[in-house]
């Protein structure tokens, strides 16, 4: 299985570069599209279902609405010479995160044993033993979501509004002004 | 003809049923099988997005229109909001499964889990509402001629 999962996690990062390099518009959203999809069959061979589903649907709703945003929209491709100053910025970043990244890849628990198999008194041995009894709902995870941790799916679900509401209120304005007759500015 | 043809809308008119019977299932057994509110109401989300793609935004503002969806995603933050209130309310503390706790259903049965199954719902309204309403709003954006976005204004005053 880890053989399988390294080369979806391969395909994934070729998908990524090809999002990166691409002149087209469109191919660059499909091979995000192509990130996500590998993402969401990774969930499931991790035995993630939940994450999975969330994932594959989220997946199918922004690369339907990026790609409605994008088609028939020309790339505005930027000329010129390249910011030497921002290159050395980053790639010195990219070596640091590198560095320490590979220095924190050491002290995590090998693949496929998870802490709580390891220290016996995790709180998630706590919410594995006595989920079902003390909050009646088979499905972990939704047990954890909703009952464990309901501040952070209030919190997620605020998010979500506050987001909904920001971009009617910006996108609103626009369609205003649109008055018929006018062209929007794209 | 502009837009898809007959095949794909039909094909889309039956399939819209499925995708909302599937959305509506993961919500109900969020809490016994995998899904769950939010996956549920992005399902449910995208069968209203493949209506706006099949059949244009007019079709799918006419089944639910846009006042309906901006209520609908207010009154789903505000239920999960009230259901966690109802825990501090009756059991001192935010959040606390109240109905869980007084009751006990019989596990891994559909009418169980207290406030879980409930909350899902809530959040299933929200998700849902709002992401449809996402979708109309920036089909909205990408306008070529002026007649469908003053639609979208026009309903929005209402």
């Amino acid at each position: 299985m880890t053989n399988l999962l390294v080369l979806l996690l391969a395909f994934m990062i070729i998908a990524a570069i090809v999002a990166i390099w691409t002149e087209d518009l469109l191919s660059s959203v499909i091979a995000v599209g192509a990130v996500g999809f590998g993402s969401s069959v990774a969930f499931l061979l991790l035995s993630a279902p939940d994450v999975a589903i969330t994932q594959i649907v989220v997946e199918v709703l922004t690369l339907v609405i990026l790609i409605r945003a994008t088609v028939g929209r020309e790339a505005h491709t930027v000329s010129g010479a390249r910011d030497t100053f921002g290159l050395a910025v980053a790639g010195a970043l990219v070596l640091m995160l590198l560095v320490f990244t590979v220095g924190v890849l050491g002290t995590l628990p090998p693949f496929g044993s998870p802490a709580v198999a390891r220290v016996a008194d995790a709180p998630s041995t706590a919410y594995l033993t006595e989920g079902l009894a003390k909050t009646g709902a088979g499905n972990i995870v939704t047990a954890v979501l909703l009952d464990y941790r309901g501040y952070d799916t209030l919190g997620e679900a605020t998010v979500l509004f506050t987001a909904i509401v920001g971009a009617m209120a910006l996108l609103r304005r626009r369609s205003r002004n649109a008055a018929p007759g006018k062209e929007l500015q794209p | 003809m502009r837009g898809p043809s007959i095949v794909v809308r039909t094909v889309a008119r039956w399939v819209v049923a499925f995708i909302f019977l599937y959305g509506i299932f993961i919500v109900a057994f969020g809490h016994l099988t995998p899904g769950g509110g939010f996956a549920g109401g992005v399902i449910l989300a995208c069968a209203f997005v493949l209506e706006v793609l099949a059949w244009g935004k007019e079709s799918a503002l006419a089944g639910f229109p846009f006042r309906v969806a901006k209520r609908l995603d207010s009154a789903g933050a505000l239920l999960f909001l009230a259901l966690a209130l109802l825990g501090l309310l009756f059991a001192g503390g935010f959040f606390i499964n109240v109905i869980q706790r007084v009751e006990p259903g019989q596990p891994l049965r559909l009418f169980n889990g207290g406030i879980i199954p409930l909350a899902n719902l809530a959040i299933a309204l929200k998700v849902c509402a709002s992401l449809f309403l996402v979708m109309v709003v920036l089909s909205a954006l990408r306008v070529r001629a002026g007649g469908s976005d003053a639609d979208l204004a026009s309903e929005e005053e209402e």
